[in-house]
């Protein structure tokens, strides 16, 4: 007996649990590999998974084994000029005497030292971000600059020949045909009738005249039934635009972080998953994001993005030179009508003391009125200063779009978006 | 000979129908060959799927456990980067004999597998001993959900992690979940449900009982031993001064039936491991034997096909070069040589037996006077009932495979500088290859001999187990790890102490003490 079942439509991911298990038990070390992932790739560069390598001694799950050493008797395969009593030399490396499974039969070229496997995106970002309660970045949409887009609405009866819709203007004419040839047709037939009638009277009681006129009758209705015309002036129909707002699908995101001698790597690391954020978050809406990082310490300069991140530089501190520079950029080569505007900057809250409310003034006269959003936060444990004090009277004034905080860990950087994205919510309502 | 070739279908593409053609003419001929088996049900899945059954060991039903997770994804790298093909076929020791085909697989491929599988394995589950003592093919599926809905149960009470904890420490033992020489009483899922309740309340009165002592016995219980009647004392460990009073081997046995500071639940989870340890161990110690068997009947049942003209050149031929590849062995200085491949040896061995029987030599009818020249297929089927690895080879490795094969005999000292060649596939030898693989096979000397010896019942409640080690091999590094999982069963010190030959090697104990410190 034999009974053949197809399970292919059946769940998959029959493992999901366990391998969530898994890499709970493991957090520890994914964590690791996956910061160390942060660090070495590019911020566009965070939408694919990770390999991971977990030392396997870390994970073995052990068993009683015979260890190395004693004596063994090993029976193999493919003798070829061995003879009884031959001695042969210990093969070099691992294990001496041959440890029964220890070590693992590896001479198939990937080493077993190490435990790889591949995290997918989702997993990745989720560790990336962990601790961070990430909201659910989809299907929020944004409030955003808008463009206007003509659309295709509907149809009007004139517009210029080039917008005619053919197969509207074809339909209405076979309708006005239709409907002005039926009253006609129906006289023409009783006419024929009337005719037909006529003509097969006996020849002595048929009417000439009735016939004639007849005749003539029918002759009419078809001469108007032929001058109906095919398309008529009235028939035409014209496809109609509207002016329709579009949001705009194109984003900056300018990166303006302070690389004085007292932003350390560790500073620069926490920075960076705070750009990592709001660049995701952005991706999420647009269709197109352009990154600019600016850094800056008594001069800003536009870089790339491995110079900005890990290239040392020392000095003192001028927040105005970036933010002018950010200004510049935008004047130049992101006009503010077309693009969404964002800046991010994060520092450690140095600044010259006469500098912060050149600072100030900056922001709430040029940049502010431009720009959807800007977030600030300085990645520091010790007291504000005074650019902190500057930058709170600006947030009083454009609470909605200035958001700046405090943080020590990366643990503290979602809740800079959080206004962000609380706000985003409540509207989509 | 002319065959009139009327294939049941060519091409390497199949349906359902096709195969069912196919395996009605697998099923005629194996009939024909007498070979019996369970019914089969037959399973087409995906790639995926097949990486969750390798992951969960091929148990159609699993409970969940991070190792598991660990398993697929090892599996899945393996899969994605190219290093290793899936197996074509997975086929589970149940009745009805589960077999899991991947869509993948050509149509030669689906054919062969229902032979080898289907027929192979299949009959093997049925008739072997080891398979017949120890698992019951009826009840496994069920006792599987029940372990599965037990263990989830208990993970909503207790808490994942716990869960965690217990399993992991019961897998570190789950070798030693056997009486190697006691027959058990069969498994059945639907008693083991219904009598669950019961035994979570009598298995603590065992154990009360046994504690009772520690630290004050209670007023108008005499002490023990004596007092216990023996319905009390199944085990008749309470007897002699010593608890308990013969060694034991089954270590998860013991701590079921004896820790001190497991909850009822946590023995239940002990138990569900020691079930499927047991259920296990036959495939352990029949590899060579279960694939030969199976390798024996495709390959036979396949060129009975062809034969009769059911199949096409094409596909035989594709059959062949498959067939080839899957009993390879390559020489130990190969660079995929990695140890004796099961399938190769097996097939060796069930041809040779086949070839002694039809068409002995002088040399057979001196090493085989018994089969040599019997009817060949009564012989196999005896050679597959009663035998496992360790014993079969024993019994059945002839002079002719061990020089096909080009086997020698290695004897690997550490006291001594160089390997010696101790035998090789001539007169001298066969005896001493045949001994030294059938041991290699043997489980007894594959893995660590480790039995408890005493619970401290009176003392500190310190649990002592002896491994009696052989050919002065020790005990891995591993070790520590496996008597702290221990020790968290039992709950009190561990004391795991190596002996050859009556005098201590080496002591180690969990939680450390200064002593093995010294000696570590």
């Amino acid at each position: 007996m034999t009974y053949f079942i197809d399970r292919r439509p059946n769940a998959k991911h029959k493992s999901a649990v366990n391998r969530q298990r898994f890499l709970e038990r493991y957090r520890k070390h994914i964590k690791r590999s996956v910061e160390e992932a942060v660090n070495r790739r590019s911020i566009t560069d965070m939408e694919r998974g990770e390999k991971i390598s977990i030392p396997t001694k870390d994970i073995s799950e052990p068993v009683f084994q015979h260890g190395p050493g004693g004596a063994r008797n090993i029976v193999a395969p493919g003798n070829k000029e061995f003879l009884e009593g031959d001695k042969i030399r210990r093969p070099s490396g691992q294990g001496g005497g041959g440890g029964a499974e220890e070590g693992g039969a590896s001479n198939q070229g990937e080493g077993n030292d190490e435990f790889a496997f591949t995290l997918s995106r989702e997993e990745f970002l989720e560790f990336v971000f962990d601790g961070l309660e990430l909201p659910h970045l989809q299907r929020k949409p944004l409030k955003s600059l808008e463009e206007i887009k003509m659309v295709r609405a509907g149809l009007a009866r004139d517009g210029v020949p080039s917008r005619i819709s053919i197969t509207r203007s074809m339909r209405e004419a076979y309708a006005r045909r239709i409907a002005m040839r039926a009253p006609i047709k129906r006289a023409l037939k009783e006419a024929q009738e009337a005719l037909a009638a006529e003509e097969r009277k006996d020849p002595v009681l048929r009417n000439p005249a009735r016939v004639v006129e007849l005749k003539a009758e029918i002759e009419r209705l078809e001469k108007r039934i032929d001058a109906i015309p095919f398309i008529d002036t009235y028939d035409l129909r014209y496809h109609q635009l509207a002016a329709q707002p579009q949001p705009s699908s194109q984003a900056v995101m300018f990166c303006v972080m302070d690389v004085s001698g007292s932003m350390t790597q560790n500073h620069k690391d926490i920075a960076k998953r705070f750009f990592l954020l709001l660049y995701l978050f952005l991706e999420k809406h647009y269709e197109k994001v352009e990154l600019v990082f600016v850094r800056h310490h008594t001069a800003a300069r536009e870089v790339n993005e491995e110079e900005f991140f890990y290239s040392r530089e020392t000095g003192g501190t001028i927040v105005s030179s970036a933010l002018n520079l950010v200004n510049k950029i935008i004047e130049k080569r992101y006009p503010a009508g077309q693009w969404n505007l964002y800046v991010a900057q994060a520092s450690d809250g140095d600044n010259w003391d006469d500098d912060s409310n050149i600072c100030r003034d900056l922001l709430v006269k040029q940049l502010m009125p431009q720009l959807q959003y800007y977030a600030y936060v300085e990645i520091t444990p010790h007291d504000h200063q005074s650019l902190w004090h500057e930058y709170e009277t600006v947030a009083a004034q454009f609470p909605e779009r200035f958001a700046m905080r405090q943080i020590v860990d990366a643990g503290d950087i979602y809740p800079v978006f959080r206004e962000l994205f609380k706000r985003r919510m409540s509207q989509e309502r | 000979m002319s065959v009139n070739r009327k294939p049941i279908a060519t091409g390497s593409d199949w349906n359902f129908s096709v195969l069912e053609r196919f395996d009605e003419e697998l099923a005629r001929l194996a009939d024909e060959y007498r070979l019996d088996t369970y019914p089969n049900q037959i399973e087409v899945i995906t790639t995926e799927q097949m990486m969750d059954a390798y992951a969960s060991v091929g148990m159609p039903v699993g409970y969940h456990h991070w190792s598991f997770g660990k398993q697929f994804l090892s599996v899945e790298q393996a899969y994605k980067r190219g290093q290793m093909g899936l197996a074509y076929e997975l086929v589970i020791n149940s009745n009805p004999c589960i077999a899991y085909l991947m869509e993948e697989n050509t149509l030669m491929m689906q054919v062969l597998v229902i032979a080898h599988a289907c027929y192979g394995h299949n009959s093997f589950f049925k008739g072997n001993y080891l398979f017949r003592t120890w698992t019951d093919a009826e009840s496994i599926v069920d006792y599987l959900v029940f372990a599965r809905k037990y263990i989830a149960q208990c993970e909503e009470r207790h808490g994942v992690h716990a869960v965690e904890q217990l399993l992991d420490a019961c897998h570190a033992l789950q070798n030693y979940g056997v009486d190697r020489y006691k027959r058990p009483s069969p498994i059945s899922a639907e008693e083991e449900a219904k009598r669950q309740d019961e035994r979570e309340a009598y298995l603590q009165t065992q154990v009360n009982m046994l504690w009772r002592t520690i630290p004050e016995p209670p007023a108008g219980v005499a002490p023990l031993p004596g007092s216990l009647h023996s319905d009390d004392d199944p085990l008749g460990l309470h007897t002699g001064g010593r608890y308990p009073s013969e060694p034991q081997e089954n270590l998860l046995y013991f701590i079921e039936k004896n820790a001190p500071l497991l909850a009822p639940w946590q023995r239940e989870i002990v138990r569900i491991v020691r079930k499927l340890a047991q259920y296990f161990y036959p495939q352990r110690q029949t590899q060579v034997m279960n694939e030969g068997w199976a390798c024996f009947w495709h390959y036979t049942l396949m060129n009975r096909l062809y034969d009769e003209g059911k199949v096409d050149e094409g596909l035989m031929l594709e059959f062949l070069q498959s067939h080839a590849a899957v009993i390879n062995q390559p020489g130990f200085d190969s660079p995929y040589y990695s140890g004796l491949n099961p399938y190769a040896l097996g097939f060796a061995i069930f041809m040779d037996i086949k070839r002694i029987c039809d068409a002995p030599t002088a040399e057979d009818r001196e090493w085989f006077p018994d089969i040599a020249g019997s009817p060949w297929r009564e012989t196999l089927e005896f050679a597959m009932r009663n035998f496992k690895d360790e014993s079969f080879i024993q019994q059945f490795l002839s002079p002719k495979v061990i020089r096909d094969l080009k086997l020698f005999l290695i004897v690997d000292d550490d006291q001594v500088e160089m390997l010696e060649v101790a035998a090789i596939h001539d007169d001298r030898g066969y005896k001493r290859i045949r001994e030294a693989l059938s041991s290699q096979y043997a489980l007894s000397v594959r893995e660590p001999n480790i039995q408890v010896v005493e619970a401290a019942i009176r003392g500190d409640r310190s649990l002592t187990l002896h491994h009696i080690q052989d050919s002065r091999r020790p005990l891995g590094r591993s070790v520590y790890p496996v008597i702290r999982h221990l020790q968290q069963l039992w709950g009190f010190p561990v004391h795991l102490v190596s002996m050859e030959d009556g005098k201590v090697t080496r002591r180690y104990h969990w939680p450390v003490e200064e002593e093995s410190k010294g000696a570590g």
